[in-house]
């Protein structure tokens, strides 16, 4: 397939980036997409210029550091999958693709499509863990009942791989998705019921902090998210917050 | 309790609380103009009854005034927030792709909607404030039929009546069930809500549309 690529190159955080033209050939639909950007990369180095930065590591759909916009899409047309899941058999021969970093005041470009997510991380480190003695006479978590139902939907918010696809899509560049995956997975446990309501307040208040925007219920997120969170968690974390708020 | 004030979530709250209450306002509105096409003298009886209530001029209607700004000035505060979290704009962005338009252009329908309000506050409270505390008219339980009748009669103003309408429906269409979502309530009721909504954003407007087509169409002839 003859692919024409439309990509953000941007030399450095204080660079004003463009969009550069590139043009692919002989690219085959059992690539994976960032095969065909290592091969692209190839090229250009061989030519002597500087590869495009693109941020992967797993390669699996696992560590949610790969992050791309895809044609206007966080990881690209398809659904339920990481940029590193997506192949090239999902475009046809003399397709056009743009490729941009996901954009978010609060996910600042580093390098071409490399942007920095280190707010997710202080989101996380505001409220997100439990405070247990692990002195070794930890009690086995298996050993606490819970019922089925909650099990469940924590486990599905513990899926959250915080790559920030949620935020990519939001017109609002929101982070109520990722933070709310990452109140429920604790709130629903009886070990998350603890902290639960310092958890919350600070986590949302770093979310603020960050200058993430306001939620407008699109459910943009939702659809985009690669592990399929659910907007029952953004209701979670605001009656969540309500609750811890209104007790003080 | 400052924190909450400030806060995203508290924000949204704010913005649902204040569009359910219009929700409500809005169900009141049509029944009392409804009874404009059914029965004149009805009509008569309860404007006048709204319009010389103690409790409903001088508690509601300031309630509700006060309703309808914070709705909007929220609303405005919110949408320069989130155009500001994201700076640098994509140079291509498939919104259509992931979420409907009417939840993606609240801001738009929610602008016309104000931009009526303005002509109706014009019409009818600029109207009735002249009418009792300027020209200090005496009290007629009659005149509220005809008069309202008669603003029908100019078809921009029915047309501008369908179009703000049509908008307000889009409007609500999102935003109903949308405020439920916003109050943490996203739980077994949620589909029927969402179905409720979907009433409630088509039959309210339409009503209110009929109501401007039928007294445009049948003018009071002297
Ligand atoms: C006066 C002009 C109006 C403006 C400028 C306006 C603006 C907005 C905006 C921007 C939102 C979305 C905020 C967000 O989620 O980010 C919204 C939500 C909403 N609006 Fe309005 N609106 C107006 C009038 C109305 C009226 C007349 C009603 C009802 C009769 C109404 C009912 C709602 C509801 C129920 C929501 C959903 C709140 C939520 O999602 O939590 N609005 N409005
Ligand atoms: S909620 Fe989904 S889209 Fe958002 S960071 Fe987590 S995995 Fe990625
Ligand atoms: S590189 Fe790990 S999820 Fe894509």
């Amino acid at each position: 397939m003859k692919i024409y690529l439309k990509i953000w190159r941007q030399k450095d955080a204080s660079s004003k980036g463009k969009i550069v033209d590139y043009t692919m050939n002989g690219v085959e639909g059992d690539m994976s997409f960032l095969e065909m950007l290592d091969i692209l990369n190839e090229d250009l180095i061989s030519k002597g210029e500087v590869p495009i930065e693109f941020d992967h590591d797993c390669r699996e759909g696992i560590c949610g550091t790969c992050s791309l916009q895809i044609n206007g899409r966080p990881h690209g047309p398809d659904r339920l999958i990481t940029v590193c899941q997506l192949h090239m058999r999902s475009f046809k021969d003399g397709d056009t693709i743009v490729i941009e970093p996901f954009r978010a005041k609060a996910f600042p470009v580093i390098k071409d499509l490399i942007v920095d997510r280190n707010a997710f991380e202080r989101i996380q480190q505001a409220g997100g863990f439990i405070s247990v003695n692990t002195s070794g006479r930890t009690v086995d978590a298996n050993s606490i009942p819970i019922r089925k139902e909650n099990a469940d939907k924590a486990f599905n918010a513990a899926a959250c791989i915080g790559c920030g696809a949620c935020v990519a899509a939001c017109k609002n560049a929101s982070a109520m998705l990722f933070t709310s995956a990452k109140v429920s997975q604790f709130a629903l446990l009886p070990q998350g019921r603890i902290e639960a309501s310092e958890r919350v307040q600070n986590m949302v208040r770093q979310m603020d902090l960050e200058g993430f925007g306001n939620c407008t219920n699109t459910g943009a997120c939702e659809i985009e998210c690669p592990k399929g969170i659910s907007l029952e968690n953004i209701a979670r974390m605001n009656r969540e917050y309500l609750g811890a708020s209104i007790k003080g | 309790m400052s924190s909450l004030i400030k806060s995203s979530i508290a924000r949204k709250v704010v913005m649902a609380l204040s569009g359910l209450f219009l929700v409500l306002f809005l169900a009141l509105h049509v029944t009392i103009n409804l009874t404009s096409v059914i029965s004149p003298d009805t009509f008569n009886q309860w404007s006048h009854f709204m319009g010389y209530n103690g409790l409903v001029q001088y508690i509601m209607q300031p309630v509700l005034i006060i309703g309808v700004i914070v709705h909007f000035v929220m609303g405005i505060v919110l949408e320069i927030k989130n155009t500001q979290a994201r700076s640098i704009k994509y140079t291509k962005y498939k919104g259509a792709a992931n979420a409907p338009w009417v939840s993606r252009n609240m801001i738009i329908t929610g602008l016309v909607v104000l931009a009526f309000l303005g002509l109706h506050f014009y019409d009818f409270w600029v109207h009735e404030m002249t009418y009792k505390y300027i020209e200090s008219n005496p009290e007629d339980p009659t005149r509220y039929y005809t008069e309202t009748v008669e603003k029908f009669a100019p078809i921009w103003r029915t047309v501008l009546y369908i179009v703000s309408f049509g908008l307000l429906s889009l409007h609500l269409w999102h935003g109903f069930a949308s405020s439920f979502q916003s109050m943490g309530l996203n739980n077994k009721y949620t589909p029927s809500i969402k179905s409720f909504t979907k009433i409630y954003a088509v039959v309210i407007p339409l009503v209110f549309v009929f109501i401007a087509i039928y007294h445009h169409l049948n003018p009071i002839t002297h």
